[in-house]
This record gives C-alpha cells, sequence and structure tokens, in this order.
C-alpha cells in the first residue's frame, strides 16, 4: 500500500508545469482558507455560532445582501464567517474545475445554463425573491460565460483531478454541517465541522503543494527509509489531528475553561472531579458571559488534551532528532521537521497563554490557527517525506508495472 | 323546621366552598458570609451608549439587611395530582440596554411571555431548557421595538427550575426563568423579600433555589403547614466558601 501511494506521488514530479496561474490560485485558495479557519475560531471564540439563527438566509435576507448595519456583536463574525466560506467554496470550485483542464469548458457552459433557467424559473414562480432570482442568474450568466474563456491547459492527472473533487466536496460538505449546526442546534455537528475544516485545510495546501516547483523539483525516492522517518511523520501528524479533534471537542461544549489555571489543575497535579468538586467550581465561578456549568467531563476533557500536548510536543521532537541525525542538519526533511518543532512550540505556548488570560478570544483564536499550520506542516512534512524516502527495489517494480505513460504523468 | 335546616346547611355549604381556606406565604432571603464582587461587563462600543452605568454581572445581588435578590421561591411539593389554568397575565422578558430584564424571573407553564427588544440593535434570543418536553429555541429581533408572544408557551411545555436563555450577538446577555404548573411561586426582590399569595390549606415543601449557591443542587427546602392565616418562611443562604 505505501509502496503503490509512493508510485502515484512520483508521477507528480514528472507532471510539466500547466499554468502558473493554476499554482498561484491553489496556493491563493489555501491561503483564502486559512483565513477561514482564524474566522470560524472567532466565531467559537466569541461564542456566535448562534447568533444569526437561520440557514441559508441571514435573519431572513440573502445572505449577500444582509445589512451591514446589522452586522453588530457576535453576528459580525458569524456572517463575515459565512461570507468568507461562500468565498473559499467559490476559489474551490474554480480550483477544482480547473485541474479538468479544457474538460470544464463544456461542463461551465451546462451548469451556467442550469442557473440562469433555475433563476428565470424562480423569477416566474416567486417573484418575491428577487435578490435569489438575480444571483442564479448572475451566476449562471457568469459560469456560461466562463465556459467560453475557461483555460485549455491539459487535465491534471485522474489522481489530482479527484483531489480537487474531494476538496469540493468537502468544502460543499462544511458548508451544509456549518448550517445544520445552526437550524439543528447541535453542538455535536460543530465538532465534526471543526474538525473537517482542519483536514479541509490540510487537503487545499497539499494540492498547492503538488502544484509548486518545490514539489517537482524534489527527487524521488533519492534514499531508503531505513530509520522509519517517513512513519514516525505520519504517526506525529495523527497525534496533532488528534489533538485537535479533543480541542474542538473541548470549544464547543461553550463552558469557557473548564480548569482555570495552568500548569496546575485546580491548584493539584490532578483535579478532584467528584460532583462536590464540581459543584464548588461552579458556585465558585463567576462568569461574565453566558458559559454552561462545568462538568466532570469537561475537566477530564482538559486534561486529556494536556496530556496529549505533551505527546504530541515529544512526537515532533523525536523527528526533529531523528531527521537530523539520520538524515543530517541540512536535509529538506530536517528544515521541515525543526519548522514543524517551532509551530508546536509555539502551539503550547498559545495554550497556556489560553488559560492565563481566562480565554482571551484573539489567544484562543490564535491557538486555533496555529493548531491548522501544525497540521499542515505535519501533513506537508509527511508527503515530502514519502516523496524523498522510500525503498527502491519496490518503486522500480511499481513503476516498470504502471507502463510508461503514467511514469511521465502524462493523463492515461 | 326541616326546610329551613335544609337551607341553612345549603348556606353554610355554598359559603364554605367559596372561602376555601388560604393565606399568603411570605418572608425574605438572607444571605449569610460575604459574597465575592460583581464583575464588570466589557461593553462594546455600541453597547456601552446604550447603558448609562457601569455594567456588571448579577449573580449575588445583596439589598437591604443582607436581603438576597433573584432566589427563585417556589412550593416544591404537596400539589401533586392538582391541575391549574395557566395564568393569562403576560409576563414581560425585555432586552434593553444591552440586558436581559428581568435576569431571573417565573412563569407558569402555558402562561404568555411576550419577549421584546427595547434596544435599537439586534439581540437575539436562544433558550436552553434541559427538561424533557422542552424545546430549545433561537430566533432573532432585529429591530427595536419587535415582540415575540409565541416562541416560548410553543417550547416551554414542562416544568423546569431554571430555564436558561442566553443573547448569542452579545454573549454577557444571560437569564434565567423558573417555569412551574402551578401559581405558587416568587421571585425574591432587591431586598429579599418574596410573596406567594393565595396558597390553598395544606402542607407543602417549600424551596429557595439560587443560582451560584445552588448550582445542581435543589434548593433550601423548608416544610410548612398552610391554613387560612399569613405564613412567614424565611430562608437563609450561605456564601459558598472560596476555593
Amino acid at each position: 500500500m505505501v509502496g503503490y501511494w509512493s508510485c502515484r506521488l512520483l508521477n507528480v514530479s514528472l507532471i510539466q508545469a500547466r499554468s502558473v496561474w493554476l499554482k498561484r490560485h491553489a496556493v491563493l485558495t489555501a491561503g483564502a482558507t486559512f483565513i477561514l479557519v482564524c474566522v470560524g475560531g472567532l466565531v467559537t471564540s466569541h461564542g456566535a455560532g448562534m447568533s444569526v439563527p437561520d440557514w441559508p438566509y441571514s435573519c431572513g435576507y440573502n445572505m449577500f445582501f444582509f445589512p451591514v448595519s446589522k452586522w453588530v456583536g457576535g453576528v459580525f463574525f458569524e456572517h463575515t464567517h459565512r461570507l468568507a466560506a461562500s468565498l473559499v467554496g467559490f476559489l474551490t470550485a474554480v480550483l477544482a474545475l480547473w485541474l479538468f483542464g479544457w474538460k470544464s469548458r463544456v461542463l461551465l457552459r451546462w451548469i451556467g445554463g442550469v442557473f440562469m433557467a433555475a433563476g428565470a424559473a424562480l423569477a416566474v414562480l416567486h417573484p418575491a425573491h428577487f435578490a435569489e432570482c438575480a444571483l442564479l442568474i448572475g451566476i449562471g450568466a457568469a459560469g456560461f460565460a466562463a465556459g467560453f474563456y475557461w483555460p485549455k491547459c491539459e487535465p491534471s492527472p485522474k489522481w489530482l483531478r479527484v483531489l480537487g473533487l474531494a476538496a469540493f466536496a468537502a468544502v460543499v460538505a462544511q458548508g451544509v454541517l456549518g448550517g445544520l449546526r445552526v437550524t439543528e442546534m447541535k453542538d455535536e455537528l460543530g465538532i465534526f465541522h471543526a474538525a473537517l475544516a482542519q483536514l479541509f485545510f490540510l487537503l487545499v495546501c497539499s494540492i498547492a503543494m503538488f502544484q509548486t516547483d518545490f514539489w517537482r523539483s524534489l527527487p524521488v525516492a533519492a534514499e531508503t527509509d531505513r530509520h522509519h522517518i517517513r512513519l514516525w511523520f505520519t504517526a506525529a501528524t495523527g497525534l496533532v489531528l488528534a489533538q485537535l479533534i479533543v480541542g474542538a471537542t473541548m470549544r464547543h461544549q461553550h463552558a469557557g475553561l473548564a480548569i482555570p489555571d495552568f500548569p496546575a489543575a485546580y491548584g493539584r497535579a490532578w483535579p478532584d472531579t467528584s460532583p462536590d468538586a464540581i459543584a464548588r467550581y461552579n458556585e465558585n465561578r463567576l462568569e461574565v458571559l453566558a458559559y454552561n456549568p462545568i462538568t466532570a467531563a469537561q475537566v477530564d476533557l482538559q486534561m486529556a488534551h494536556r496530556i496529549l500536548a505533551m505527546l504530541v510536543f515529544a512526537a515532533v521532537a523525536f523527528c526533529a532528532v531523528r531527521a537530523r541525525r539520520f538524515l543530517g542538519a541540512g536535509h529538506g526533511l530536517t528544515r521541515v521537521s525543526r519548522a514543524w518543532f517551532g509551530l508546536v512550540a509555539a502551539q503550547v505556548l498559545l495554550g497556556a497563554a489560553t488559560i492565563w488570560t481566562g480565554k482571551s478570544a484573539d489567544v484562543a483564536t490564535a491557538h486555533v490557527a496555529c493548531g491548522a499550520l501544525c497540521l499542515a506542516a505535519g501533513g506537508l512534512g509527511s508527503l515530502t517525506a514519502f516523496r524523498l524516502l522510500g525503498k527502491p527495489a519496490a518503486q522500480a517494480r511499481l513503476a516498470e508495472s504502471m507502463g510508461p505513460l503514467q511514469r511521465d504523468g502524462q493523463t492515461a | 323546621m326541616k326546610k329551613i335546616a335544609l337551607s341553612l346547611s345549603v348556606v353554610v355549604l355554598a359559603g364554605s366552598l367559596q372561602s376555601a381556606p388560604a393565606a399568603d406565604v411570605a418572608g425574605k432571603v438572607t444571605v449569610k458570609g460575604t459574597p465575592p464582587p460583581e464583575k464588570v461587563i466589557a461593553y462594546d462600543d455600541t453597547c456601552s451608549k446604550l447603558h448609562p452605568t457601569v455594567p456588571k454581572t448579577r449573580h449575588w445581588v445583596v439589598g437591604r439587611d443582607n436581603g438576597l435578590a433573584n432566589v427563585f421561591v417556589y412550593i416544591s411539593k404537596g400539589l401533586e395530582g392538582k391541575t391549574f389554568t395557566p395564568a393569562t397575565t403576560v409576563v414581560e422578558f425585555d432586552q434593553a440596554g444591552c440586558n436581559f430584564n428581568p435576569y431571573v424571573f417565573g412563569v407558569m407553564v402555558g402562561q404568555p411571555v411576550r419577549i421584546r427588544n427595547s434596544d435599537p440593535i439586534m439581540h437575539n434570543i436562544h433558550g436552553l431548557p434541559k427538561a424533557d418536553g422542552n424545546s430549545e429555541f433561537n430566533f432573532a429581533e432585529p429591530s427595536q421595538g419587535d415582540i415575540n408572544d409565541t416562541k416560548w408557551v410553543e417550547s416551554i411545555k414542562k416544568p423546569e427550575v431554571m430555564v436558561k436563555l442566553k443573547c448569542d450577538v452579545h454573549q454577557w446577555m444571560f437569564a434565567y426563568a423558573g417555569v412551574q404548573a402551578h401559581p405558587y411561586f416568587a421571585v425574591t426582590d432587591a431586598d429579599g423579600k418574596y410573596k406567594i399569595a393565595n396558597v390553598p390549606a395544606g402542607k407543602y415543601t417549600l424551596t429557595a433555589y439560587h443560582l451560584k449557591a445552588h448550582g445542581a443542587k435543589p434548593g433550601e427546602t423548608r416544610e410548612i403547614t398552610v391554613g387560612d392565616s399569613p405564613v412567614t418562611v424565611d430562608f437563609t443562604v450561605q456564601v459558598p466558601a472560596p476555593q
């Protein structure tokens, strides 16, 4: 399995640059996604997730025509999050279509035509929904026109197109998850929404990396992975992902700080979570914001987050040490692992600062953003490790079995 | 003679049915110990203009002679098996000066609650009941003067102590409602005083519940007997020891 995916990655190195603008667009999409993650973090940090009670409308308005005068308090964060998400959705759709090259021209004309027809039908059946009609017709016209001017480049390899489609599906799923979280009033959906956001960010970063000269210039399977560098990078990245999921679960309890001190926990190494102790914590907490009461499960969750943080720190440090020892201080992977370790160290400090500042919204959001960067660094580092390191004998056998066209990276 | 006796019996019986024994239950809730000081709320610029004084939390509102406000006092036992027609008096719940008023209120199941926005900015009202049969709700009141008379009754159908309400637009806004199936409840005023009027004669358990003092616990209870004269029941709430 590992060898198979290594050879898929091999193909990427042989792809000629389709378009410098495709690369730039992919990087733009990744950058916009990072901003979206930050804005989404602000929504939860400010407890504003439910401040706009309806979806896809915003307080009865079409979200693109929601008056600016009503963007007050938490509505400002939630509504800008929805607008930013729409932009990322658009950028991701463009990316997915661009990866299909000239094949998207016909598809765009069809989609544009369908949208315009839908807008016209809505105008006839429900003339009161003028804003929606105008949007559908406008989007349809733009898509239809784009179908004539779309780049005539060759489509990307199939697996890259699949990644593009997966990214589009993920961003649509994110939109629906976010909307359902509001309409169904389910905190659990918020946890899925937060976790998928991190994975989506990693996915678009990966697609962007595959378009870069950096990736194409990397030698393929130039060294044998005698010291399981790939395994350690992947395992540490998995730990980072687990930590992000635990963090998302904590944040969507909407209970503020379950443990208000650090590194102690209610003044002890391990907090008392008996019913009397939990009652005491709640009695003594004078919340300024509308937090839910603290529960024993939330205290346990925060302790799990702290322990997992130590494991992540150790795992990433181990990766950096191992890379330096067996690959050398100047090796690309060693540099990546050093940067990754720096991010994780910053993340630990931000986590402590979140507690010391009483869960200041800006610090908590920076903690979320740094977490996304930690996952991206680990994921991209793992992909790089799989590209650079391998078992040459197995690589050659698999490349032979795949045939000349696929070795050259051309579409079949 | 027999006719006179019969007539007298009817009169006495009619009189007793019209004036079944009932009395007021009143008293005071005082706080023992020194409550922690309230925290200042950091309003945003828009809300600062709407609130003339420095806004603070309302966890421990203590009045004259250590009277504790916002204690929900209600009959918790003794009315089983009895049904009561929901009161028709509308309970006013307002958003003014970027805060909910009142902070704690009592309401019967089925009694109308008018939720009003008196501020010139948007608020939302997010109800978070926990009891089975009560439904979470969330709706916006974007404009000054917006009123909703139906959402509360549609969503809250079972007794619950306490239903939390909050505004997600302004996270410092939260309030609580004590919901009962009967009308025998009250919320202490600024000086800690309460009165529950016309409690039918009988034996009851009276409970006083304060959000910070009691939290997940049921509250302080007293066994009372109500006859045809007023009953005075005082409570003392202990400030929790600091950690």
